[in-house]
């Protein structure tokens, strides 16, 4: 309980995942909060390669993570750009309106 | 060895809840700032565990830049009074135990995959980047990310440029009625369009509305 070890830290980021992958399933009135989710997952993806890094010892891992949270900062700033159009044209982003593929 | 635990405790049980509210509260702002203490707490616990530079640049990233950009579009968009309660809503009841059910499965298999794997004593023989107690945290990163790694170091560079290009190429727009300065037009100016001499008469002046 005390002996805090690379198990803790992968429970800790599963938990986070599958509350991300939870906010892309069971939300569908806001696209923003969608994004949010992803950002979540992303997270979890960071615990995991920081967590591993730290107890074996090896830095590439952290390295990774520096290339992963890149990747966040421009999916996030590419979605949000993407919404901001879509509002533009449509004039909602509420996910039960955006049904134009009819997907 | 017991604060490691009670700080880990603290900070992934404020995590949890934090990750839990931004997807089930009501208001988009305050998801927002769920998001913002969730990234804060996961970089204390970068920071604790001992990847100090990835914890600030964390901070620096997430809290300082992504999530300022939510907020500025959450408060552009005037969606915050949307409700969005995903347990309220007749339409969607089918989903709900469905998407539950799935993330349940994937839990399980997670866990099933993090309890069951035990990793050899000697784990490291490959030719991996081992980390020097000698140096910090950011040295150690900043040795490595500038000889091993620098093409993938330039590329995420490149991935920016392209999200910044593309994120103002997709939101620029042209609107109606507004002077704007143009510099083509200004400096292809002739002189015979932009200058004229006129032979003023004595007593009668010239108009200039013509």
């Amino acid at each position: 309980m005390t002996n805090i070890g690379l198990g803790h830290y992968l429970f800790l980021a599963a938990i986070i995942f599958i509350i991300g992958i939870m906010g892309i399933f069971l939300n569908r009135k806001n696209i923003i909060i969608i994004l949010m989710s992803i950002e979540l997952i992303l997270l979890a993806v960071n615990i995991n390669l920081v967590s591993f890094s730290i107890f074996t010892e090896d830095l590439t891992g952290q390295i990774f993570s520096m290339f992963v949270l890149t990747v966040a900062a421009a999916e996030a700033a590419i979605g949000l750009a993407i919404i901001v159009v879509y509002y533009r044209s449509k004039g909602t982003i509420r996910i039960e309106d955006i049904n134009s593929l009819k997907g | 060895m017991v604060a490691h635990a009670i700080f880990f405790y603290f900070f992934s049980i404020i995590a949890v809840f934090a990750a839990v509210m931004v997807i089930v509260s009501k208001n988009t702002v305050h998801s927002v700032f769920y998001l913002i203490l969730d990234f804060i707490s996961i970089s204390c616990l970068f920071i604790m565990i001992g990847a100090e530079f990835l914890g600030m640049i964390m901070l620096i990233v997430y809290v300082g830049a992504v999530a300022v950009l939510f907020l500025f579009v959450v408060m552009m968009l005037n969606v915050s009074q949307q409700k969005h309660e995903i347990f309220k809503e007749k339409i969607f009841s089918s989903h709900i135990p469905f998407g539950l059910l799935i993330g349940v499965i994937i839990f399980l298999e997670l866990i099933i995959v993090i309890g069951g794997w035990k990793y050899k004593p000697n784990i490291i023989e490959t030719e991996s980047i081992n980390i020097d107690k000698d140096f910090t945290n950011t040295h150690a990163i900043g040795s490595v990310i500038y000889t091993d790694y620098i093409h993938l170091f330039q590329l995420a560079g490149v991935i920016l440029l392209v999200a910044m290009i593309g994120a103002i190429v997709l939101t620029y727009r042209k609107r109606e009625g507004v002077k704007r300065q143009s510099y083509f037009k200004q400096i292809s100016r002739e002189r015979n369009e932009g200058v004229e001499l006129i032979e003023v008469e004595s007593n009668k002046g010239v108009n200039l509305d013509d």
